[in-house]
């Protein structure tokens, strides 16, 4: 299929870092000002609004981390929850210490879960950065439950199933934050969002960033060069872990609980499918993946039982479509963007548009209607979405939602073609300007 | 003390068995597409689910032979129309297609049978004891899930080693792109490799969804101890998969029924510990609380100091 | 860091790599049984031989992709037999792919620069910025320049074109100065006039380094080449100067009876 070559492109080189040191330094002041400004903007100027920013803010920061494995050094980890958890529970236990006396701001608690992080990352990444790979997937992963299932354990240091608790709003004020309110966490949790992203991108561009770069490319050739790629995981890893705990501490400032569940299974495939769907090509992938899922866990959930669902096909239709990502879509559609064909491929999307969304209705109704039926039997067979009423009892509903998901299906298919062709001439405009000949030939 | 050895020999035994009913079939997949299905336990959990469901409409017998099959479809499915066009993607998009599957039918499950367990019991034809050892009686669908499994390693063991397509199996099991470069359908072999290791699934399910809860849940529960399994056991080996669940299944068993801790070896020893002691905890953790996390300290121990596993031929 | 490169290229008794008696097998399989081998410092040595003679298996002992069954391997009077390839490399020994072996992702200008890293003393440096640099800058364009590659610095190695590639993976070996080089086929795949651009590259880098080539291009070997080494089934049947080679019989029945259209 064609519209398959197009999206399956090279993904854009990790490295380019955009412009000049200049246009760097102003891309980050300028992130700056809108993370300052966000909490005021309307909609999202209410404790809600803040709290949902701060659950961004956290996530991103743990993403970021994760992409260091995945994205820059080719190393997929089923558990990298446990780096977030540990750090979060030293700085919970932190954060207890300085309820009790010790005389440290709140704003430097996450320092406390960063450093966790590197111990741990340090620890345990000696032993399982040995394999990379499937194998070192397999190893994050019986790491993780070991660690998961040692909380229940330990309950001194995890607190069992009710976790640990601290107070975030008795401690030594620093320019009088008191952290009673949740502007205040967010402006802490932003800020330190923001170093842990500037620290992260400019790891990539240090030698030990490049050459973790070159490791995820062609791990044998980097050996031929000089370079153990064992001790090039380990670094990355410990890095990885030093930015999770990190995350882990503005967790614990944010909810002043850490339970079982920050190293779960769940905790490492949530920021994994963060990650990856908002595209582990580009550096502000995870960051556009973390806002997305959790703009999605927190909004969708209230409308729908089966949200898991919906973010499971969600994700299945990246791996599927769009491997790099929302990110690489974004950058995609970037590039041809100026051209004249672009119009057409609007125009392409927009019929294509109607038929996938007939489809989609027919495959909503039967989700919805299903879910209902077997997770609320006790609410009976009529229910509401948006504004129809339907008795599930009925065969009627279930065929109406059969023929759209069927009908909507075939129709869409039959405009793939012409999405498609416009791609390859937006795609062939965009080259052509830069290159001339138009198939990018060599000289 | 005799007694107690015996029965949870037994018992270590019946585990084993199912584990490795589960296993082999991602043992084959595994080690001929070096693909890590996170999905075959979710089709462990399918073949629980419709042996209920089949079980319900038509009778457990039917169901028994019924359930692995649509199992078996629907692994073909997953290779034919989804996992094939990711293999070009390399192994991270092949592993997350599958965990990204695991998920959907966890989901899908939910959807169709609800959150809560289904009432998924032991048939009544094989619903009695079939001997006691000292007092404990043992019932005789235990007995039918280990016949099934032994005949189960028969079979595959001879279809694999008295076949000529168990040959080409091996063989591509060990070296897939020679197997493909010698003219062999290779794409058709992972189809039905993948088919029958989903059908083996789905057999054990069937057994597996009546000894534990049938929930959405049961494939998170079983997951992570069929890849140990099958890495302890080593890549491309089934004896290996079936010395390894064995052998987990039996310590585990065994493990449940250790009262002992730490604690209790310090006093022999005459080593003083006190509750002031920074690692009493620890120290005071019973072996019957740690069991759960005996096959990953397992897998671990195994991944760092011999990743080809006990009998493995493959290094991942 | 400099100082290093040049004290490992400063003569060791005259040879600058030596197997003795190199034994290699895969379960009962011997492929490589009992090579012996003396380069000399600084001149440009090929290995020639059939098919499934054990070329690229010699090429892999040597450089610590493959560990030898029995033998020593010398590089600059050092044992290196059984190292791994990093050891190797920082030892002063750089080898090339036949089947091109790059940074897909990463661009020309980033291939090059990871290749000198090392050898530059960065190691595992995260403090610096790697673009300030300014050394690893240089010697990058310096190689670039000898590659001819520096109007496509910035394209992602992994969209270049076959002779471009081949060329980029010349380019990684030898950025690093490396005192011995090792080639894998590098005119494999290419057309005469592309080889005939490769064998001046090859010229022009060979310049005070020693040079260990695998050809199949008998062209390209008697055109290079100061000596060449014969391998068959796994033995070395001659080594000598190429006049010498072209007459010796047993390589004529052997090897050349085809390829005699040099």
């Amino acid at each position: 299929m064609k519209t398959g070559s197009a999206l399956a492109a090279p993904p854009a080189t990790f490295t380019a870092a955009q412009g000049n040191g200049a246009g760097r330094y102003r891309a980050w002041l300028a992130t700056a000002v809108v993370l300052s400004v966000l909490p005021h903007v309307p909609g999202l100027n209410t404790d809600f609004g803040h709290s949902l920013l701060s659950q961004m803010g956290i996530a991103a920061v743990f993403a970021l981390s994760f992409n260091v494995l995945l994205g820059q050094t080719g190393l997929l980890s089923f558990g990298h929850a446990v780096y977030f958890g540990l750090g979060g529970y030293a700085a919970i236990h932190f954060m207890r210490a300085i309820n009790h006396g010790l005389p440290v701001p709140i704003a430097l608690v996450p320092l406390a879960g960063a450093a966790a992080g590197l111990l741990f990352g340090i620890l345990f990444g000696s032993v399982t950065t040995r394999r990379s790979g499937t194998i070192f997937a397999l190893i994050s992963l019986g790491v993780g439950e070991l660690v998961y299932a040692a909380t229940f354990m330990l309950p001194g240091y995890f607190g069992g199933e009710e976790g640990i608790t601290a107070n975030r709003t008795r401690a030594p004020e620093l320019f009088g934050l008191n952290f009673g309110s949740q502007l205040q966490v967010y402006y802490v949790i932003a800020s330190w969002a923001l170093v842990a992203a500037m620290l992260m991108h400019a790891f990539i561009r240090t030698p030990l960033g490049r050459m973790c770069n070159a490791i995820r490319d062609n791990p044998e050739r980097a050996e031929f060069i000089g370079y153990n790629t064992q001790h090039v995981r380990f670094f990355a890893f410990a890095v990885a872990g030093l930015f999770a705990g990190l995350a882990g501490g503005l967790h614990a400032i944010n909810y002043e609980i850490v339970a079982a569940d920050s190293v779960s299974a769940l905790r490492s495939g949530t920021v994994l499918l963060m990650a990856y769907i908002g595209g582990v090509t580009h550096f502000a992938g995870p960051v556009v993946g973390a806002i997305t899922l959790t703009w999605l866990q927190i909004s969708l959930s209230d409308y729908t039982a089966a949200w898991l669902l919906y973010l499971g096909l969600f994700f299945m239709a990246i791996i599927l479509f769009a491997p790099s990502g929302l990110a690489g879509l974004i950058v995609m559609h970037a590039a041809v963007v100026r051209t004249k064909a672009f119009r057409r491929l609007l125009a392409a999307y927009a019929i294509a548009l109607v038929p996938a969304a007939v489809m989609g209705t027919g495959a909503v109704l039967l989700i919805e209607m299903s879910y209902r039926l077997s997770t609320h039997p006790e609410l009976g067979a009529k229910m509401r979405l948006l504004w129809i009423a339907m008795d599930t009892a009925t065969p009627w509903p279930w065929i109406v939602a059969v023929v759209l998901l069927v009908a909507g299906f075939v129709a869409f298919r039959m405009t793939w073609r012409r999405v498609a062709a416009a791609w390859d001439r937006a795609g062939d405009e965009a080259r052509g300007g830069r290159f001339g000949g138009g198939d990018g030939s060599a000289r | 003390m005799l007694e107690l050895t015996a029965v949870s020999l037994l018992n270590g035994v019946v585990y084993g068995l199912l584990l490795f009913m589960l296993t082999s079939g991602l043992t084959l997949i595994f080690s001929m597409m070096g693909v890590l299905n996170f999905a075959h336990a979710s089709v462990f959990m399918l073949g629980a689910y419709f042996s209920f469901q089949f079980g319900r409409w038509i009778g457990f017998w039917p169901a028994l032979v019924l359930a692995p099959l649509a199992c078996g479809l629907i692994g073909a499915a997953i290779e034919r129309y989804g996992l094939r066009h990711v293999h070009t993607k390399g192994h991270v998009a092949e592993i997350l297609f599958t965990f990204g599957l695991a998920y959907l039918i966890e989901e899908l499950v939910t959807m169709l049978w609800g959150r809560n367990a289904v009432a998924s019991s032991v048939p009544e034809s094989i619903d009695f004891p079939l001997f006691a050892l000292f007092g404990t009686s043992f019932p005789a669908y235990k007995g039918l899930m280990m016949a099934i499994s032994v005949t189960m390693f028969a079979f595959l063991f001879l279809a694999l080693k008295r076949t000529r397509i168990g040959l080409i199996i091996q063989a591509a099991l060990t070296h897939p792109q020679m197997a493909g470069a010698l003219g062999h359908d290779v794409p058709g072999l992972f189809v039905l490799v993948f088919a029958v290791g989903s059908a083996l699934a789905g057999l054990a399910g069937v057994i597996g969804g009546v000894m534990w809860l049938t929930q959405p849940t049961l494939a998170h529960f079983v997951g992570p101890i069929v890849f140990v399994v099958v890495v302890v056991g080593g890549l491309g080996s089934l004896s290996g998969a079936l010395i390894a669940s064995m052998f987990i299944g039996i310590v585990q068993t065994f493990a449940v029924a250790v009262d002992y801790s730490l604690l209790d070896l310090f006093r022999v020893l005459g080593i003083g510990v006190t509750r002031a002691s920074p690692l009493y905890e620890f120290y005071a953790i019973k072996v019957a609380t740690a069991a759960p996390i005996v096959p990953y300290l397992l897998l671990v121990l195994m991944l760092i100091v011999r990743p080809r596993g006990l009998l493995g031929t493959r290094d991942a | 860091m400099s100082t290093d490169r040049a004290a490992r290229t400063e003569p060791h008794g005259g040879s600058a790599l030596q197997l003795r008696d190199i034994h290699k097998s895969f379960g009962a399989t011997l492929i490589i049984r009992g090579v012996s081998l003396d380069v000399h410092r600084g001149e440009r040595h090929a290995i020639i031989g059939p098919n499934g003679a054990g070329k690229s298996t010699l090429f892999n002992l040597i450089s610590g992709r493959l560990r030898p069954t029995t033998g020593s391997i010398r590089l600059n009077g050092e044992e290196i037999a059984g190292a791994p390839p990093y050891e190797v490399n920082r030892r002063g020994l750089a080898r090339s792919f036949q089947v091109t072996n790059i940074f897909p992702r990463l661009s020309v200008f980033e291939n090059i620069r990871c290749s000198v890293l090392w050898s530059l003393g960065y190691k595992y440096n995260f403090w610096c910025r790697a673009d300030k640099l300014r050394d690893a800058n240089a010697q990058t364009e310096r190689t670039l320049e000898q590659i001819r590659m520096t109007a496509r610095r910035d394209t992602p190695a992994g969209v270049l074109t076959y002779a471009e590639q081949r060329a980029l993976e010349i380019g990684i070996t030898i950025a690093g100065n490396a005192g011995v080089i090792l080639l894998d086929e590098p005119t494999a795949g290419m057309s005469r006039s592309e080889a005939d651009h490769a064998v001046e590259l090859i010229r022009s880098i060979s310049h005070g380094r020693t040079l260990v080539m695998v050809e199949h291009d008998m062209g390209v070997v008697f055109n290079l080449a100061d000596r060449i080494s014969v391998l068959v089934y796994g033995e070395v049947i001659a080594t000598d100067v190429p006049g010498r080679i072209r007459e010796n019989r047993a390589v004529q029945t052997a090897y050349l009876g085809s390829a005699a259209d040099a």
